[in-house]
């Protein structure tokens, strides 16, 4: 089945989305760098490490109810963004605001209502406690002893567990994490992020340690956490399958920027630039083991190159199709910034905007 | 002739708690320069296969059946001889080549040392030997002098796959061979795996539960539930026809994009793999059987809830499900080169073997 031929969606829900118009977090123009490491004498000898730039002007909304995928390579910087939303990473510029107050010293407040699912479940559960510590953690650490309608730390965390689909809560109380499969153990890892009852929920590749079966149960759980409470929530990944099935909006990320960004419909089946096609490319599938692939050096984000950051792996700059248009010399030494071509549908590419300037609609 | 037969192969694993079936009778065949994809989640057994082909489980646990590779029946072969299978015959390229490494030798004494164990080739011929190697997995023959940690994941996966090629093997396989690498770094080395697959006229046995990837390189799927293959055939048409309700799960897990049936739905499969320990009876499948559910459900609505209730419905389900719980299916001629082991597949009379 190739792409074309899939049939038109059936009316219903399926396609219905149900984020709102307001904007629960809001990232302005962020920067986060690294410092590379230098050899102990190097350092003596005042020698600094390479300055990475992994993220480097992010900007973008987050609305109410709405998922979003953040996706692209290792290294582009979706997981240092996710992090500096939490407020695990300090910010070397830019701001991030929550329903319109900036992030401020005090983030425990801020963390009871953004809670972060990362992506190794295995790896983030303390083996030593039983599951219903595990979960009552965030509560002790808030301070919460009743819910908003009086209920005792167990109703809570009972009900936390039977939202997160551990049925009957009971029965995981006591048990440590190494009895459970893998899909339950992510399921203490969501139960133990909204126990909290947040409102945005930041997931770092949430199921790409889980067996196939049990990535769509997961998956299944974070959209109905989504449709009954209203929750909003980032998806950091590298899987575009994934974004397909559950995000309304998806942003590409390339070398510390957002390149793409817009519906989800939009982006995966007509995307304007060139590296989001890349990307599409690569997606497993039958025969698709005959499409190009991106040649060139692996993004490094010490060396970002001058102008569009992604032209030395671009294929309408090595095919000549850029010199052809006119926009070489743009595109290999001017930056540019999105810019919308489309409703709600951003891109960041010299040859998207000729594109689009050229062939009016009728 | 097939590279590779295997006949009704069972592997236990002995435990404490005693033997623990991990793959319960798998008949498989693999010709000369084709690929096999063999899916499934962990625990159904795929890895165990991988291993037991070149005969590196745990001295204790019981193999059965028949394993014939180039004609050589593996399970009697002396250690010698086993030695000579291992890498010549047959190769492994294992997952997370991260870790598969020697730290503390280049990679080029790695890949070396293969060569000089197994063949009567001095030191001089397996250096041209690696270069040569390292060039078909496009990396400069310079490298050879690099140490593991300074390439990147790819690179490594590249260099296992040198390994792995090092003795000219007549079956190679790759187990999870790119679950720990980035989507295009994945998308290289799957290619590169597939031209020298080609080149060479390699039989490849791929080994994920990713049904994507397999559709992508292999010939043929084989899907594995619970120690057996429950469904077989053309990858193509077995990911996108599947037959068996669980190859229907694994498909939907990753779907394509455009495909609007998971837009906004994503599509999983209740419940947990049976404990190889403690098997369902039945088809090992019926426990989290959509279409067993749905027919339940079609008995009684309030089944689900109440287990008597459940109890009561199962007695009273139509025929083909009346089966379900007490006779395991065997796998059965479905179609064009197709197997598949249900109830609602083929004729349930006409076993396939």
């Amino acid at each position: 089945m190739s792409r074309t031929e899939i049939p038109p969606p059936p009316q219903g829900p399926a396609t219905e989305l149900t984020r709102s118009d307001e904007t629960v977090v809001e990232v302005e123009d962020l920067h986060v760098t690294f410092r590379g490491r230098v050899s102990f004498l190097a350092g003596l000898r005042g020698a600094k490490g390479a300055l990475s730039r992994a993220v480097d002007g992010v900007s973008f909304e987050l609305k109410r109810g709405e998922v979003l995928a953040l996706a692209g390579e290792s290294g582009c910087g979706k997981t240092t963004t996710a992090r500096a939303i939490m407020g695990l990473q300090p910010v070397d510029a830019g701001r991030i605001l929550f329903e319109g107050q900036p992030l401020s010293r005090d983030l425990k407040a801020y963390r009871r209502r953004v809670q972060m699912v990362f992506q190794d479940p295995t790896g983030t559960l303390n083996p030593r406690k039983t599951i219903y510590e595990i979960v009552a953690e965030g509560l002790r650490i808030h301070r919460i002893h009743r819910g908003p309608n009086g209920e005792t730390e167990e109703r809570l965390v009972a009900q936390a567990l039977s939202n997160a689909g551990l049925r009957p809560p009971e029965r995981f109380f006591l048990s440590y994490p190494h009895e459970l499969s893998g899909g339950q153990r992510q399921r203490v890892v969501i139960a133990g992020a909204m126990v909290l009852d947040p409102e945005v929920i930041v997931a770092d590749e949430p199921v790409s340690n889980l067996d196939a079966s049990v990535r769509g149960e997961i998956l299944q759980l974070l959209m109905k956490l989504r449709d009954e409470l209203g929750l909003s929530i980032i998806i950091v990944t590298h899987d575009l399958g994934l974004a397909w099935t559950v995000a309304d909006r998806v942003a590409i990320m390339y070398l510390g920027r957002i390149v793409e960004i817009g519906p989800a419909e939009d982006v995966l089946l007509n995307p304007y630039h060139p590296y989001t096609k890349a990307l599409l490319d690569v997606v497993p599938e039958a025969g698709g083991l005959q499409r190009p692939i991106l040649a060139g050096e692996p993004p490094d984000p010490t060396r970002i190159p001058e102008g569009c950051r992604f032209h030395p792996r671009c294929p309408v700059v090595s095919s000549g199709k850029a010199a052809q248009m006119g926009i070489e010399a743009r595109c290999r030494g001017e930056d540019l910034q999105l810019e919308e071509l489309a409703p709600a549908h951003l891109a960041a590419c010299y040859a998207a905007h000729e594109r689009t300037a050229t062939v009016e609609p009728d | 002739m097939s590279v590779l037969t295997l006949e009704d192969l069972k592997v236990t694993y002995q435990t404490s708690a005693g033997g623990v079936p991990a793959v319960r009778g798998v008949n498989l065949e693999i010709e000369k320069g084709e690929v096999v994809g063999l899916a499934g989640e962990s625990g159904c057994g795929k890895s165990t296969i991988a291993s037991a082909i070149l005969r590196l489980l745990p001295s204790k646990t019981e193999i059965e059946g028949k394993i014939e590779l180039d004609g050589q029946d593996v399970l009697s072969l002396s250690p010698g001889k086993l030695r000579a299978v291992r890498w010549s015959g047959a190769s492994i390229i294992f997952q997370g080549a991260m870790h598969a490494m020697n730290p503390v030798q280049t990679i080029g004494d790695q890949i070396a040392e293969a060569i000089l164990v197994h063949q009567q080739g001095g030191e001089r011929e397996a250096k041209v030997r690696v270069g040569s190697l390292l060039e078909q997995v496009n990396l400069p023959p310079r490298r050879a002098k690099d140490y593991p940690h300074e390439l990147s994941g790819g690179q490594k996966q590249r260099v296992m796959i040198a390994m792995a090629l090092a003795c000219s093997p007549s079956l190679v396989i790759a187990d999870e061979p790119t679950t720990a690498l980035d989507v295009m770094v994945q998308a290289q080395v799957l290619r590169l795996m597939k031209k020298l697959q080609a080149d060479l006229g390699l039989s490849m046995i791929f080994i994920t539960h990713d049904l994507s990837v397999l559709v992508e390189t292999s010939d043929r799927l084989a899907i594995m539930y619970a120690g057996k293959i429950i469904e077989e055939g053309p990858a193509d048409t077995v990911f996108h026809s599947p037959q068996h309700p669980y190859t229907e799960a694994l498909a939907a897990a990753f779907p394509e994009i455009g495909d609007r049936r998971f837009r906004g739905k994503p599509s999983g499969l209740g419940g947990d793999p049976p404990d190889p320990a403690n098997m369902p009876t039945g088809c090992s499948f019926h426990p989290r059987c959509p279409r067993l559910a749905e027919a339940v459900k079609a008995v009684d609505p309030e089944a689900i809830r109440d287990p008597e209730r459940l109890k009561d419905a199962m007695e009273r389900l139509p025929t083909p499900f009346d089966t379900c719980s007490t006779t395991e299916p065997q796998l059965v001629v479905a179609g064009d080169r197709r197997k598949a082991a249900c109830v609602l597949v083929g004729d349930s009379a006409e076993v396939a073997r």
